[in-house]
């Protein structure tokens, strides 16, 4: 029998006893680490990017729920949620990298990008607001991203296709969890309908730069059902309007997110522990 | 020299101690050329931060059982399903007091709202009469349920 010892209890877990551990994504794993990554000519990086921002950030958003949630069930929900979309954010910025030809991987894309060469949509980073506004902003993004990822099937990339067939079991869970909320909240109490109706009226302005010219009948589909369960009415909000987050504008909140999201990266530069 | 699917196979996942890596169906391919070998997994869930200790676990046995040139491959398609847990998976896991997934959903993702109450047996006592308190668990691959017959709560491997 073969006895392994090592000197401290993170070596047992590191690869070949290389001693990095995993800080800010430092020791990982390449996630795409033997994938078939070439790339097909025309396929360019800005979907891949555009998709893993839009989950990073949102992710991002989800994490500051932990502690706050109202039912230790509902923390646990929101932060599997967030698990979810953060393993995704690491597949498509990894791709990105690969595909723009710039050697970045994921850590570089997530920390080391300012606030303009970000593409997320501007949903993914508001915040703010009580329980009803997270569970608005959780509907709408996981049911765009759902009926999105599921014509990804056939896209020109490959890996792109791979990842979005697997997000899309997951995402189904996502929707599920919020429409879920949505139909408790509004047909529930005064309170409860007035406060889920608050969180639907303050993120519909950022609706309409989810699809622009793209189809949204799913979309629209999914939400006539469920706020037709839940009591609710289809907000009339106009649409914030003007460039947004697929050109790299951003609302104010961008800046506070990001400088939180990117501290310690980017006060130890390169650093491995 | 134990074979190398032999050494893969018996790896066992960092968060359900009772299956196999080839229980849980994310031990897709082993191959062994010219003395290199080859390991393919797949994720059970993007996210799953089980994935580098997976990884590592079997780089470990392999190197332990005197392979000395070993590569880990990620496999993404075609994606995980809960079907590929095996049957001898599926009783580790109702012996351990984790009910196992049902079939997976295919098709159109259909939309349910509403308590989930399905008939999912209890493992502790078998009745039917059951019920999900949280569609999230410990872990991404796991829901809460309740049994309202011996009213012990247990873990369910959701279907995916």
């Amino acid at each position: 029998m073969l006895t392994v010892a090592f000197d401290n209890v993170y070596e047992s877990i590191t690869e070949e006893n290389d001693d990095t551990r995993w800080a800010f994504g430092t020791g990982f794993a390449d996630p795409l680490s033997g994938v078939d990554t070439s790339v097909p000519p025309g396929v360019t990086a800005d979907q891949s990017l555009a998709l893993g921002d839009d989950a990073l950030i949102m992710s991002h958003r989800l994490q500051e729920w932990v502690t706050r949630a109202p039912e230790l069930e509902d923390e646990v929900a929101l932060a599997n949620i967030a698990l979810d979309l953060l393993g995704q954010a690491r597949l498509l910025l990894t791709r990105a990298g690969q595909i723009d030809g710039s050697g970045r991987g994921e850590d570089d894309l997530a920390f080391h990008r300012d606030e303009r060469e970000f593409r997320n949509m501007r949903l993914a980073e508001l915040d703010g607001g009580h329980f009803g506004h997270l569970v608005a902003r959780l509907f709408v993004f996981s049911t765009w991203r759902l009926a999105l990822f599921g014509t990804l099937h056939d896209a020109a990339d490959p890996v792109l296709a791979a990842i979005a067939a697997k997000a899309v079991k997951e995402l189904a869970y996502h929707r599920e969890y919020a429409a879920g909320w949505v139909v408790r909240l509004g047909d529930g109490t005064e309170l409860s309908h007035q406060r889920m109706q608050e969180g639907l009226d303050a993120t519909w302005p950022y609706v309409a730069e989810l699809f622009g010219q793209s189809d949204r009948a799913e979309f629209d589909d999914v939400v006539a059902r469920v706020l037709d369960a839940a009591t609710l009415t289809v907000p009339r909000t106009a649409s914030v309007g003007g460039p947004g987050g697929r050109d790299g504008v951003h609302s104010e909140r961008m800046g506070f997110l990001l400088a939180e999201l990117q501290s310690v990266a980017r006060a130890h530069p390169g650093a491995t522990w | 020299m134990v074979s190398a699917l032999a050494v893969a196979a018996g790896v066992t996942d960092p968060e359900l101690p009772m299956l196999t890596l080839a229980d849980l169906g994310v031990l897709r391919d082993v191959e062994v050329r010219d003395g290199k070998v080859v390991v393919s997994i797949t994720p059970t869930y993007t996210g799953c931060p089980a994935m580098d200790t997976m990884r590592d676990d079997l780089a470990h046995a392999l190197l332990a059982a005197g392979y000395t040139d070993v590569e880990i491959r990620t496999v993404l398609t075609p994606a995980w399903s809960s079907d590929w847990i095996t049957e001898h998976g599926r009783q580790a896991l109702a012996e351990a007091g984790i009910a196992p997934p049902g079939r997976a959903p295919s098709g159109p993702i259909p939309l349910t709202l509403g308590i989930t109450r399905r008939g999912l047996a209890c493992p502790r006592c078998g009745s039917a009469d059951t019920v999900e308190t949280s569609r999230f668990g410990a872990t991404a691959c796991r829901a809460l349920w309740r049994c309202r017959a011996c009213a012990e709560p247990f873990e369910h491997v959701k279907e995916i």
